[in-house]
């Protein structure tokens, strides 16, 4: 973890759409009358599913909006690394790092990133990728992985995570989820414990 | 109550208490650094850490309620061997540069790590880093030395009202700043540097030189506001170095202004230090016989009715005195000690003074303001009111300009219409102030200095009576004074005699050529244009207004060179004293009377300050009771003229530059100049 500082280069305003408005509007019921301060972390959130993002402008509507002060939004927006505070391309690359990924082979997946995309936390030329180094996202079973925007990619190599980042810049679809065939988390080949059957009388 | 045996020895505390404050209350000293009884506990530097017998690890007692039948231990080898591994945690990013830091010698983790530190170091990394932060021109930041007590962020946010500080990132990378290092914008933002256990926040201006050991303590009153604040100030030879707060739960508790903290740089420029007299238009050097000489001159050729003396904001009772000792023994009737035309001290001394005392903000449940904007007449009395309104249960109503105040309050409308609704109870906040147990009012200047102040302050002082404002048991009519001097010249009566002209009647005289000789004692608020032909003898401290216009200049002392008596807004009676000497050969004012007084052939009955006082207390018995409230009544509301629909204009409008000291320095210069910048994106490296 670094220390986390708002872009040097802002946007000069930030609106919520229509919609999100609306979404905001729920989201501040949830809470009772003076406690609306409570909806800032689903607030910042959806401001960052909006512009990929989270800007200063979008920092000071959300303190409007919930009648906060700056600094208090800016302290939860720099605490969580969840909020990305600089832009990102079009497909966020998050790559796990952590023990069981790396032993697993995340340092190719690295070489990858820097080969298609290039620097960590840069988006690339055309926009459409950046990708930074993350700790475990739960999914140790089936590293080496990655997170883009929403989905998990598991099982992967340096080839088939190389045709992922063309496929997604070159608009075409890829498939979230574990790369090679087998299913979930399941076993990679035939089962290795829990073979014998199991029967009334309980197992052999 | 709940019972805690301490080291054992058992005391009995409130059920509330928490085991810190138990600690305390059985006499054992308890180490910490976020713990602050004003402000909200964080439990976050865990240096308090006693043990709790049947508590499996040791405790942060500033966040531990406490139980019946507790038993702690404090002075164990468990409790000792706890609070140095927290120490070294505390010591791992802090830089050690104590010979560079301001905070030396009187630093909270300094002291602390003698007794809990440990003479080496286990940790081979490089320390962090951490980049300084602008926070104005009040405050310097060492950020490296911060160890994240959060004290500053607390205080801003919850005492002085204006969350504008705040703890950015997470664990190592915490950081503590305002919002884009933008300037503080609060007016009691100095107060952070006393909070500050490190070096992290130390004062600007102050920064670099001097050592606390070196200098001389004196403890005093502050005179920048009429509050009457307890200070410590702090001086090296001649020279004042800093101003500290004194506590003192009725009048300031432990904080002070801005203004009263960092108007020392005042008291060294623009000072008067040697006599002067007006020649051919100019000003030049005299000697006091010189100086004197020329005043006896003009007061023999002048009639008693054509001589008027003004008391300026910052004079003490004693020279309010002898002035007008003097002025009488000459038949001089025209005198005012209200400078800003304030229409008040004619009716008794419940009609001008704070008569519920600044302490029993926390006891009112309902509060109208009428024609104040206390955050800048009074800021610590301002945070004394936030603090009543966090409680809950407090509505605050305004009539006069619509101001932040650090507290939401109701505002009600501009001017006297507006107090005539909630006069006759037309208004739905008369409502709230009858059903409250102990309303209360807060009258500003700026509701009295008007042309028909005498007719809102007995109408509201009727009003007052009749909603149970004033009543048995209770007193909350307040009037806000923004003038240390001004209840004591009241008190004194320093006041128009006999057809005599009041400060309007003085300058309309003087201009009109009706005025041939007024004597200003430090008046630098009045429009000095306005005093027209008359000679003018200015005596005080500063170059200011009055000084410009002077054809003798009488060299005084400021507030910080003299022992004097103040009377704050409250009626309570408190003596300043002298931590250095005036410069030059400016003198007591007091005694530049006395020594007039023999020129101008009436001897004043006293030679020394102790003569003075004894019959200043004869003349006024209760100025001899010091630092205590005593009541007054409220006199009768006779209602006199009718009230004007102008509205209320609040009586400060520039924080900063209140008086002549204020306008001397350089630091209160910047700090206007930053409040009054409208671009919203200053950041304090203005100026």
């Amino acid at each position: 973890m670094s220390v986390r500082r708002l872009d040097a280069n802002q946007p000069d305003s930030f609106e919520f759409t229509p919609e999100n408005i609306e979404w905001s509007k729920k989201q501040m019921e949830k809470y009772p009358e003076g406690r609306q301060a409570s909806a800032v972390i689903p607030m910042l959130w959806q401001a960052q599913k909006q512009e990929g993002w989270v800007s200063e402008p979008a920092i000071e509507v959300i303190a409007d909006m919930l009648g906060m002060a700056k600094i208090r939004v800016l302290e939860v927006a720099t605490f969580y690394t969840m909020f990305n505070l600089s832009p990102v391309g079009k497909h966020f690359v998050q790559l796990c790092g952590t023990t069981p990924c790396w032993l697993r082979g995340a340092d190719d997946l690295k070489d990858v990133c820097r080969k298609h995309i290039g620097d960590p936390n840069t988006v690339s030329d055309d926009g459409q990728l950046s990708w930074m180094e993350v700790e475990c996202l739960g999914a140790c079973s089936n590293a080496p992985m990655v997170q883009i925007n929403d989905d998990y990619y598991e099982d992967l190599t340096a080839e088939n995570f190389a045709q992922i980042l063309e496929d997604l810049r070159a608009g075409r679809e890829v498939k979230p989820g574990p790369q090679t065939d087998r299913k979930g988390s399941e076993p990679l080949g035939t089962l290795t414990s829990l073979t014998t059957p199991i029967t009334a009388e309980g197992a052999e | 109550m709940p019972k805690v045996t301490v080291d054992g020895i058992e005391v009995e505390v409130d059920a509330s208490a928490t085991v810190l404050q138990a600690c305390e209350q059985a006499g054992a000293e308890i180490p910490r650094f976020c713990y602050h009884e004003r402000l909200s506990i964080a439990g976050n530097c865990r240096m308090c850490l006693v043990e709790v017998e049947r508590a499996p690890k040791p405790v942060a007692s500033c966040a531990q309620p406490v139980n019946d039948g507790m038993v702690v231990h404090t002075k164990t080898e468990a409790v000792k061997r706890a609070r140095e591994g927290v120490m070294e945690f505390l010591l791992i990013n802090h830089p050690l540069d104590c010979p560079i830091c301001d905070q030396g010698g009187e630093c909270d983790l300094q002291d602390q790590a003698m007794g809990y530190g440990i003479d080496s170091n286990r940790y081979g990394e490089n320390k962090r880093a951490v980049e300084d932060k602008d926070m104005g021109p009040l405050i310097s930041t060492t950020m490296t030395r911060c160890i994240h007590c959060t004290r500053c962020v607390r205080f801003i946010t919850e005492v002085s009202g204006v969350p504008e500080l705040g703890a950015t990132g997470r664990g190592e990378d915490m950081e503590i700043t305002t919002y884009l290092e933008k300037a503080l914008s609060s007016e009691l933002q100095g107060n952070v540097i006393d909070l500050c256990p490190v070096g992290a926040l130390t004062s600007k201006p102050y920064a670099f030189t001097a050592r606390p050991w070196e200098l001389k303590k004196t403890e005093t009153i502050d005179v920048m506001d009429a509050m009457g604040s307890n200070i410590r100030v702090d001086s090296r030879g001649r020279e004042v170095m800093r101003v500290m707060p004194r506590v003192n739960e009725a009048i300031n508790e432990e904080w002070i202004s801005d203004k009263t903290r960092f108007i020392w740089d005042g008291l060294k420029t623009q000072r008067l230090d040697r006599p002067y007299v007006r020649e051919d238009g100019k000003l030049r050097v005299a000697t006091w016989d010189e100086a004197f000489e020329k005043i006896a001159e003009k007061v023999a050729s002048t009639t008693p009715d054509k001589m008027a003396a003004i008391a300026g904001d910052l004079a003490d009772v004693e020279s309010m005195k002898a002035l007008k000792d003097l002025m009488v023994s000459l038949g001089v009737t025209n005198l005012d000690c209200r400078q800003d035309g304030a229409k008040i001290g004619t009716a008794g001394r419940g009609s001008y003074i704070f008569n519920s005392g600044i302490e029993a903000i926390e006891e009112a449940d309902a509060l109208l303001v009428i024609g104040s904007n206390p955050r800048l007449e009074a800021p610590v009395l301002n945070a004394r009111i936030r603090k009543q309104w966090t409680k809950g249960g407090f509505p605050i109503g305004v009539i006069g300009e619509d101001a932040d105040l650090t507290y939401p309050t109701d505002y009600l409308g501009a001017g006297t219409d507006t107090l005539k609704q909630i006069i006759d109870g037309s208004h739905p906040f008369a409502r709230v102030m009858d059903v409250a147990e102990n309303p209360m009012i807060i009258m500003g200047q700026g509701a009295l200095t008007r042309e028909d102040g005498e007719a809102v302050l007995s109408a509201t002082i009727a009003y007052a009576k009749s909603a149970g404002v004033i009543k048995d048991g209770w007193n909350g009519f307040n009037v806000l004074h923004t003038a240390a001097a001004r209840v004591g010249g009241l008190d004194l009566g320093f006041l128009p005699g006999e057809e005599g002209r009041d400060t309007q009647g003085i300058l309309d005289g003087a201009s009109a050529g009706a005025l041939d000789l007024v004597f200003l004692l430090g008046a630098d608020e009045i429009e000095t244009k306005y005093l027209g032909n008359a000679f003018v003898v200015y005596q005080g401290t500063h170059g200011d207004a009055g000084a410009h216009r002077a054809d003798v200049i009488l060299p005084g002392a400021a507030y910080t060179e003299k022992s004097g008596l103040y009377v704050n807004t409250e009626g309570r009676v408190q003596m300043a004293k002298r931590a250095a000497f005036p410069p030059g050969d400016a003198r007591e004012d007091w005694a530049i009377l006395r020594a007039l007084s023999a020129t101008l052939g009436k001897v004043l009955p006293y030679d020394s300050l102790r003569d003075l006082r004894a019959a200043l207390y004869e003349e006024v018995p209760h100025l001899a009771t010091l630092d205590e409230l005593t009541s007054a009544d409220v006199p009768e509301g006779a209602a006199t003229g009718t009230m004007a629909a102008t509205p209320f204009s609040n009586a400060i409008k520039d924080f900063y530059m209140t008086n002549p000291i204020a306008r001397a320095s350089k630091v209160m210069a910047d700090c206007a100049a930053l409040a009054n910048d409208t671009d919203k994106g200053a950041t304090g490296t203005h100026g």
